[in-house]
């Protein structure tokens, strides 16, 4: 467990770190310039993408809506913002959460669907081994586990990871009862 | 009550140990079931609960003597039964109780003091004893990193889906609306979203834009949307982790002072609470993510806390590193570091040592930089609403500030009063059994009434920030719809706008204000408290905001129509920028905030943290006083102590004062007609007569005495070590049986060598439990729990034993002072 967490949190890190350090695409920069109604001129809004020692009005305006003396009395009603965003932070957050999202879902399907379904047909085949831990529960994630997990001899390793599923269900479902049932925590 | 399957599954349960170290899973009861729906203490002397402990091996180095040194407090003793290896089963505690807060600091400093004795043999020693030291830093580090990398993850990802009702972005699906429309050329001054590559449901399904029919397919798109996604946040949050509904606050504040609620602060909650956070928020829903912010933090901290022993296995120690973990989500909700350090402070924490206090700041830095790097705004900045108007207030306006504190203040205790009475509705009646309709049902209310103005279509910190912001000549939007001025030369300085009339654009953006805020107003009310992750920072101060920004508007046009009046004569002359709106919604979601929350000094500094500028201290600090003031003579307390209360948490509140004058006998059990106090004698007991005591009843403990006649105390010793040690001591020691004498003494009495060998307990006794006597005031009594986070206190009269108190008596009899109903404290 521990090792996961130390995994977890490097990763993160790095993730952070890399968000920083990931090439500046050229199209992730831009000045954006807007000016507001002058005279007769309606109000306008330019984007370009220039660096940073660019990014003033007589640079980014273009093409310049009034003549030679007005430029100035123009330019000095504009304000110019430099601005930067990183897409590619954007787009591997959207798609790490919208996998995390998809596995979950996947993961509550396969619980509360595929399971009884699994646990039903093996009921043909070998006998249905009541456990006593799981006291008059009739939900879908706790017996069909156990069952599956009886009817075949499995190493350890495999043994131990059910037996912690085991546990972790049995714990939702005591968090479930208290919060959604008997409504004693976090009403 | 009378609960036997219980007490008969503790032996089972004790021998089943946990396969991992994990302390935030639930103990393994085989057998038995914890049953809170009846925690009356029908037998009145029941002094409290269970504290059956899970069967986790310690591995502190001379944990025996370290424990028996902890309990006595006066220096290692020699342990005089060498069978009393460190047991599995001390160190943690069950399920729904109160830390021992005086045994796991003393174990802290035992094992400190070790520490530091040993570094001076050995250069690996002293290393160690460095590592130690800064082992605090290293962890407060890695708490900012990762809750700072969640919080920009979360950030980013509520943008994007919350615009996926609206439309997608042919470019790129995972840009929202917009950074679509970020390089694009096409944007226009007047209409600053559209541009080619957004399109709206209504186009990519009709192919057009316009119209009614265009309308009503974006309508349904938008309700379908905002459907899904609560179905989806409420069915993760059912199946997966049903603790990470809510806020999260007040559980936090209940931890924090000692609870322990198993799981509440695990991998999975933390998984489950930032992938529906973001759905919830996304939905449409009038709730923010501020407070679970705070909640994912502390999951972050007691996640990484199994990094480092020191704090995995001390909840005294764990609970400094939540304290400051609380810092760090308020640090990075809002960007204000100093402000998150103060709510930590204020709000959330217990104990708060001068060392946590530094240590918060770093972590909640740490957490603001790196949220910084990550730039979920693009323009960073770490919150939405930031603001960056530095125009000046004259002080004829304190009187309309005062006026939005009242306002906050009558919101607040309105607010609260009307949430606890629907929250108790939905503990008690028939809308409790229905969790996942009625989340879609108020999400649906809430899409259908919502969309139709813009004002509640737009999420609740882009509302903020669109009233936060100061009009200015490159404002096109509604709220800064002004009428243009006949002449240009009356143009202000820059493009700052002179004071103006009100246009038909104002005009249109006040009514649907107006209307937004009687709809938030009560929408937040029912959506408080639902069954996915909600906060109420953003929605009060929505409201606050809607509230203040209608009166500056108000007073604006006053100003402008009426320069020759008294008040403004001195200040606003014609043409003159006087009045700021922006400055009384900030002004006005401050005076919300504090009124449903009733923070004070946290909360002006976050809003001061916001703005930038010291310029405006003095109106928030004026509105938030008053609001505080106002809501105070409604009710006394916020609205996570009010939830508190409603779930019964065992919470002794740090800032009550007990103001009656009864004495400590008044409170102790037993009481006058009650049987006498269950004592164990320190010899004479056998075993099996020790046995019949503690399953006959349902104490946590028991004071040892000399003798029944005398009635002088010896020590303390708590219920579930008993168990522990007689099971152990039957299945291992040789020839103990039920008639073996237990003795509590140093040295065995002498015994006939045809008698069995005693069982001696003297290393499971806390030898100086805290006395008080009979006359002590409670307000002391009260004091002294509160300030040393004891669970029980024993009563002695003229230096014999009279009866003992514990937490839970205390919080009863409180109750009861306040007429309220001393049942309702279910836990201890």
């Amino acid at each position: 467990m521990k090792s996961v967490f130390v995994v977890e949190v490097l990763s993160l890190f790095c993730f952070v770190l890399l968000s920083q350090v990931t090439a500046k695409n050229s199209e992730d920069i831009r000045c954006k310039c807007i000016c507001p109604p002058y005279r007769d001129i309606e109000g306008q809004i330019y984007n370009q993408n220039v660096s940073l020692k660019d990014c003033n009005c007589l640079h980014v305006v273009e093409p310049m809506p009034v003549d030679g003396k007005d430029v100035e009395a123009y330019c000095l009603r504009c304000e110019c913002k430099y601005e930067e965003r990183s897409s590619d932070t954007i787009k591997v957050t959207i798609i790490i959460y919208l996998s995390i999202l998809g596995l979950l879902l996947l993961y509550m399907v396969y619980l509360t669907l595929l399971e009884p379904m699994l646990k039903r047909r093996l009921f043909g085949h070998s006998q249905l081994i009541q456990s006593d831990d799981d006291v008059g529960d009739q939900q879908p994630f706790a017996n069909a586990h156990n069952v599956l997990s009886r009817s075949h001899s499995r190493p350890n390793m495999l043994n131990k990871v059910e037996h912690a599923q085991q546990r972790w269900r049995r714990q939702v479902q005591e968090q479930r009862k208290s919060v959604f049932d008997r409504h004693v925590v976090l009403s | 009550m009378e609960n036997p399957g219980y007490c008969s599954g503790s032996f089972d349960g004790l021998h089943h140990p946990s396969d991992d170290d994990d302390d935030d899973e639930m103990v393994d009861i085989a057998g038995a079931t914890l049953d809170f729906s009846s925690t009356d203490d029908v037998p009145p002397l029941s002094s409290g609960g269970f504290e059956d402990y899970s069967t986790t091996t310690t591995t502190s180095s001379s944990s025996s003597s370290s424990r028996a040194a902890g309990m006595n407090g006066t220096g290692p003793t020699k342990l005089v039964d060498p069978l009393e290896d460190p047991l599995p089963g001390v160190g943690t505690y069950e399920d729904f109780n109160t830390i021992d807060w005086v045994r796991e600091k003393s174990k802290d400093r035992d094992r400190h003091r070790e520490i530091t004795n040993k570094s001076r043999q050995s250069t690996v020693a002293l290393l160690h004893s460095v590592s130690d030291a800064f082992s605090g830093w290293l962890l407060m580090l890695l708490v900012g990193l990762m809750a700072g990398a969640l919080a920009g993850g979360i950030d980013i990802a509520a943008h994007w889906l919350a615009d996926m009702k609206g439309g997608v972005c042919l470019i790129g699906f995972w840009f929202n609306h917009e950074h679509c429309c970020w390089t694009s050329n096409e944007t226009t001054f007047q209409e600053r979203d559209r541009c080619p590559q957004w399109q709206s449901w209504a186009e990519l399904i009709t192919g057009t834009s316009e119209g009614p029919f265009a309308y009503i397919v974006n309508y349904l798109m938008y309700i379908f949307w905002a459907l899904l996604f609560a179905f989806l946040a409420v069915t993760l949050v059912r199946a997966f982790a049903p603790y990470a509904c809510g806020s999260g606050i007040p559980e936090i504040k209940t931890i924090l002072s000692g609870f322990i609620i198993r799981g509440y602060l695990g991998k999975w909650t933390l998984i489950i609470k930032t992938i529906t956070l973001v759905l919830a928020v996304s939905s449409g829903l009038s709730l923010g993510k501020e407070g679970p912010l705070v909640h994912v933090a502390c999951c972050c901290a007691n996640i990484l806390c199994h990094l480092f022993t020191k704090y995995r296995k001390n909840e005294a120690k764990r609970r400094e590193v939540l304290s400051a973990a609380a810092a760090v989500g308020v640090s990075v909700a809002f960007g204000a570091p100093i402000g998150g350090v103060l709510f930590s402070l204020e709000e959330v924490s217990y104990y708060f040592p001068l060392k946590t206090l530094w240590r918060s700041f770093f972590a909640a830095l740490v957490a603001a930089f790196t949220l910084r790097s990550i730039n979920p705004f693009g323009n960073s900045r770490l919150v939405l609403f930031y603001v960056e108007f530095h125009a000046p207030w004259h002080l004829v306006e304190l009187a309309p500030f005062i006026l939005l504190g009242i306002f906050g203040g009558l919101w607040g205790a309105l607010f609260i009063k009307a949430n606890i009475a629907w929250c108790r509705k939905r503990k008690s009646t028939i809308l409790g059994h229905y969790p996942v309709i009625e989340v879609l049902v108020v999400a649906a209310l809430t899409a259908i009434i919502a969309y139709p103005n813009s004002y509640t279509r737009m999420s609740g910190s882009e509302l903020i920030s669109e009233l936060f912001n100061d009009c200015s000549l490159l404002d096109s939007s509604q709220l800064c719809g002004y009428k243009q001025p006949t002449n240009t030369s009356e143009t202000g300085a820059g493009n700052s706008l002179t004071d103006r009339a009100a246009g038909e654009g104002l005009y249109t953006a006040l009514w649907q204000l107006a209307l937004a805020l009687v709809f938030k107003m009560m929408i937040t009310v029912i959506t408080f408290g639902m069954k996915v992750p909600s906060g109420l920072f953003i929605p009060s101060m929505a409201v606050g905001a809607i509230a203040g920004r209608l009166l500056g508007v108000g007073m604006e046009q006053l100003a402008y129509y009426n320069h020759d009046w008294f008040i403004f004569k001195g200040w606003c002359s014609q043409g003159a920028d006087c009045i700021t709106p922006g400055l009384y919604a900030m002004v006005g979601a401050a005076a919300c905030l504090g009124g449903v929350t009733r923070m004070t000094v946290s909360l002006v500094v976050i809003m001061f943290e916001l703005t930038g500028g010291l310029e405006y201290i003095v109106p928030l600090m004026a509105a938030t006083m008053t609001s505080k003031w106002v809501a105070d003579a409604f009710g006394r307390e916020g609205i996570y102590e009010a939830h508190i209360r409603l779930n019964g948490y065992p919470f002794l509140e740090a800032k009550e004062e007990f103001e009656h004058s009864s004495l400590a006998v008044d409170v102790m059990r037993p009481r006058r007609a009650d049987p006498a106090l269950a004592v164990l004698t320190q010899e004479g007991m056998t075993v099996g007569e020790v046995e019949t005591l503690v399953e006959s009843t349902h104490y946590s403990g028991f004071p040892v005495v000399v003798s029944q006649e005398s009635q002088r105390l010896v020590g303390f010793v708590l219920r579930r070590d008993l168990l522990i040690s007689i099971d152990n001591a039957r299945k291992r020691q040789e020839g103990v049986v039920s008639a073996s004498q237990v003795v509590f003494t140093e040295h065995a009495p002498t015994q006939p060598d045809d008698a069995p060998p005693p069982l001696r307990l003297r290393g499971i006794m806390d030898l100086s439990p805290f006395t008080v006597t009979d006359h002590t005031p409670m307000d002391i009594t009260v004091d002294i729990f509160r300030k040393l986070g004891l669970r029980q206190c024993l009563v002695t009269h003229n230096g014999r034993l009279l009866g003992i108190i514990t937490k839970k008596d205390i919080l009863k009899h409180m109750a009861q002072i306040a007429n309220r109903d001393p049942e309702s404290i279910l836990f201890n």
